[in-house]
């Protein structure tokens, strides 16, 4: 599609449509956060208009450091398992024959027509102590008793691999479709085993799609609530329940600001982070 | 053989099925410089990913200085490839690009920085070391990816149809530099083309392949001046193709009806009496005279063709002739500024006569010429 004129009215529409969600769907919320984390907590209202920074204090007791510690761990595990699951299958969907890539894409893609929270239902099913896992397994006669699946920390990775690795996949299906398999010819004429064509030109050459689908995992991973509460029983926090603890159950709404507030601003300084690694490296890559 | 250095023996490649080459038998001499020259589709390419393990053969066998290469994947054959795409590594400099191959081979320090400074020496890109791919034009593009393949110093360089993407100007530059290079190293070079002037120009010998076969293998001159069918006489230059009667059938040449005239060949070769042969006549070995200008060559005289002239292309340097015999075929002639006819002054529907020095026919089996 040709972009549209400066100053002709479609485009100044669009764009003021877009600005204005921007305006009242994220800046606003999240401002209203910023200020809220910034008050002290009322008696009968959730806030009251009084300054105080002891929300962020009370973030540096020991448990919440665990607590945002175990966050990351869970995270970080299930980036690395998407990681590893997902680039043989981006792969294999990238090197697939053109008629069938369609089709393999859009099997990554039909999860997302069910709510992930359904999906998530459904997992608490297949884990259960009576559930199809268990029930397959002893019927194989593989087990005698029922496994304790559910309500343990391997089932709530398992519920956070499972909702996130699409979007591992995807970024990395796009670094691979359009890494040129011409390169592989010449790295093998001079001389690269399998070993080395991976290591020296097929890995750095997806880098920025692998980085790109970690952040899509690592980042959301922190604050799917609903997955450690389904799945690990809630004994197992993370950022996510934090925040939806304090709002919803202690109501303690200038706390679950602060937490908000750290969170977005560690988010934040990941893409960051990021977004200066790909400038040095298109920098360096200019004019490709 | 003893400056053999490949030997190709039955070599077929099939893709699902159809054959896009068959039956290559080819010896490639030590420190030559051989071109695959053909037409697109005509199976040079694949030749050549045959012989440098990008593919995997069908039929038949590679023996590289006597040792059979079919088991040998590509990362361990000793040679290295020039592609069309010059396929360098964007993420890796100049630098990295060219010591790719030798670091695998595990050449280190200061070791592996002379080989690679040589190598970007002899590609005259010695400056650019720290540059990358995307910031480099077409023609450095492609002398680093000619250093790439030259520093793990192979038996046997393969070149892709290297030239293809460069302007005319820098082509011609870099034929010239290719010749030279390969000249210096005397590394056997492997050349695909489809341009049949790069292919003379630059070979020692030239394979002419048409439809997964080599037609023809032979020196630049005899491809060009004694074409062994009429696909090699009309792929490499323009040819004009003058159908003719076989007469009769001597020991020292061949008599001739040719435009409704009794014609003496001189070379001896063999046509069946009463067959149809074609005359193959290059457009520069044509003469065409005024009709005053011939009763001043009463040699010419009885063998000329009388033709009228069609069309006039001036070029500079020379003129080139669209003429139409008596019988109707069309013939395209090259006259030269020279001081045997310094004007070259033709109309169009003038009346002429062609002729050529004696002998200087081809002879070709007649093929349906459409």
């Amino acid at each position: 599609m040709r972009p549209a004129p400066r100053g002709s009215l479609f485009r100044n529409a669009t764009l003021a449509v877009i600005w204005l969600w921007l305006l009242v769907f994220v800046l606003a919320p999240t401002a209203m956060v910023a200020v809220a984390s910034l008050l002290e907590r009322g008696t009968d209202q959730f806030v009251t208009a009084a300054f105080s920074l002891e929300s962020f204090a009370r973030l540096f007791d020991p448990l919440y450091f665990q607590v945002f510690w175990n966050s990351i761990y869970l995270a970080g595990v299930t980036t690395g398992l998407c990681l590893l699951a997902g680039y043989p299958f981006a792969w294999l969907i990238a090197r697939a024959p053109g008629r069938i890539r369609p089709l393999l894409l859009l099997l990554v893609i039909v999860p997302f027509w069910t709510s992930s929270l359904i999906r998530t239902y459904a997992m608490v099913i297949i884990l259960k102590a009576n559930g199809l896992l268990n029930g397959l397994l002893l019927w194989f006669g593989a087990i005698d008793q029922p496994l304790m699946l559910l309500y343990t920390e391997a089932a709530v990775i398992a519920g956070l691999v499972y909702s996130l690795l699409p979007f591992m996949i995807l970024p990395l299906y796009a670094a691979m479709e359009r890494l040129d398999l011409r390169l592989l010819e010449a790295a093998r004429d001079l001389g690269a085993g399998r070993t080395a064509l991976f290591l020296r030109v097929v890995f750095p050459l997806t880098l920025p799609g692998m980085i790109a689908g970690c952040m899509l995992v690592f980042l959301p991973a922190l604050g799917l609530f609903y997955i450690p509460d389904l799945l690990g029983g809630a004994k197992i926090l993370l950022l996510g329940n934090l925040i939806k603890d304090q709002f919803l159950a202690a109501r303690d709404w200038p706390f679950g600001s602060a937490v908000s507030v750290v969170l977005l601003l560690f988010m934040a300084l990941f893409l960051l982070a990021l977004v200066y690694v790909r400038r040095r490296r298109a920098d360096a890559e200019a004019a490709l | 053989m003893s400056d053999s250095i490949l030997q190709i023996r039955g070599l077929g490649k099939a893709f699902g099925g159809d054959w896009v080459l068959e039956g290559i038998d080819l010896d490639i001499r030590r420190g030559e410089f051989l071109t695959l020259l053909g037409p697109s589709g005509c199976g040079k390419t694949t030749l050549l990913r045959l012989i440098a393990g990008l593919e995997t053969v069908s039929a038949g066998s590679l023996h590289l200085q006597g040792r059979d290469l079919t088991p040998i994947p590509a990362e361990r054959r000793p040679v290295n490839t020039v592609f069309q795409s010059y396929a360098l590594f964007p993420h890796l400099t100049v630098f990295e690009n060219v010591a790719f191959g030798p670091r695998l081979q595990g050449v280190k320090g200061a070791e592996l920085r002379r080989r690679v400074a040589d190598a970007l020496e002899t590609v005259k890109l010695g400056e650019l070391a720290a540059r990358r791919p995307g910031q480099l034009s077409g023609g450095q593009q492609q002398r680093v990816a000619i250093a790439r393949a030259l520093v793990n110093q192979p038996l046997m360089l393969l070149l892709d149809e290297p030239l293809s993407a460069l302007d005319y100007k820098l082509r011609k530059q870099m034929q010239l530099e290719l010749k030279q290079l390969q000249r210096r190293l005397g590394i056997t070079f492997v050349f695909v083309t489809h341009d049949q002037e790069e292919a003379l120009s630059m070979s020692d010998r030239v394979a002419v392949m048409n439809a997964g076969r080599i037609e023809q293998l032979d020196t630049p001159r005899r491809v060009y001046e004694d074409p062994a069918s009429l696909f090699v006489a009309r792929f490499v230059g323009e040819a004009n193709l003058l159908p003719a009667r076989v007469l009769e059938q001597r020991p020292d040449g061949l008599s001739l009806e040719l435009e409704g005239k009794p014609f003496e060949a001189a070379r001896p070769q063999r046509f069946e009496p009463g067959g149809r042969v074609h005359l193959l006549l290059r457009p520069e070995d044509l003469d065409v005279w005024s009709p005053e200008e011939l009763r001043r060559q009463p040699e010419y005289q009885a063998r000329a063709l009388a033709a009228t002239v069609e069309e006039v292309i001036y070029k500079g340097a020379e003129v080139d002739l669209l003429v139409r015999l008596e019988s109707g075929v069309q013939v395209a002639a090259t006259a030269f500024f020279d001081e045997e006819d310094p004007t070259l002054e033709y109309q169009r529907g003038e009346r002429v006569f062609v002729t050529w020095p004696a002998g200087w026919e081809v002879l070709l089996p007649f093929e349906d010429a459409s």
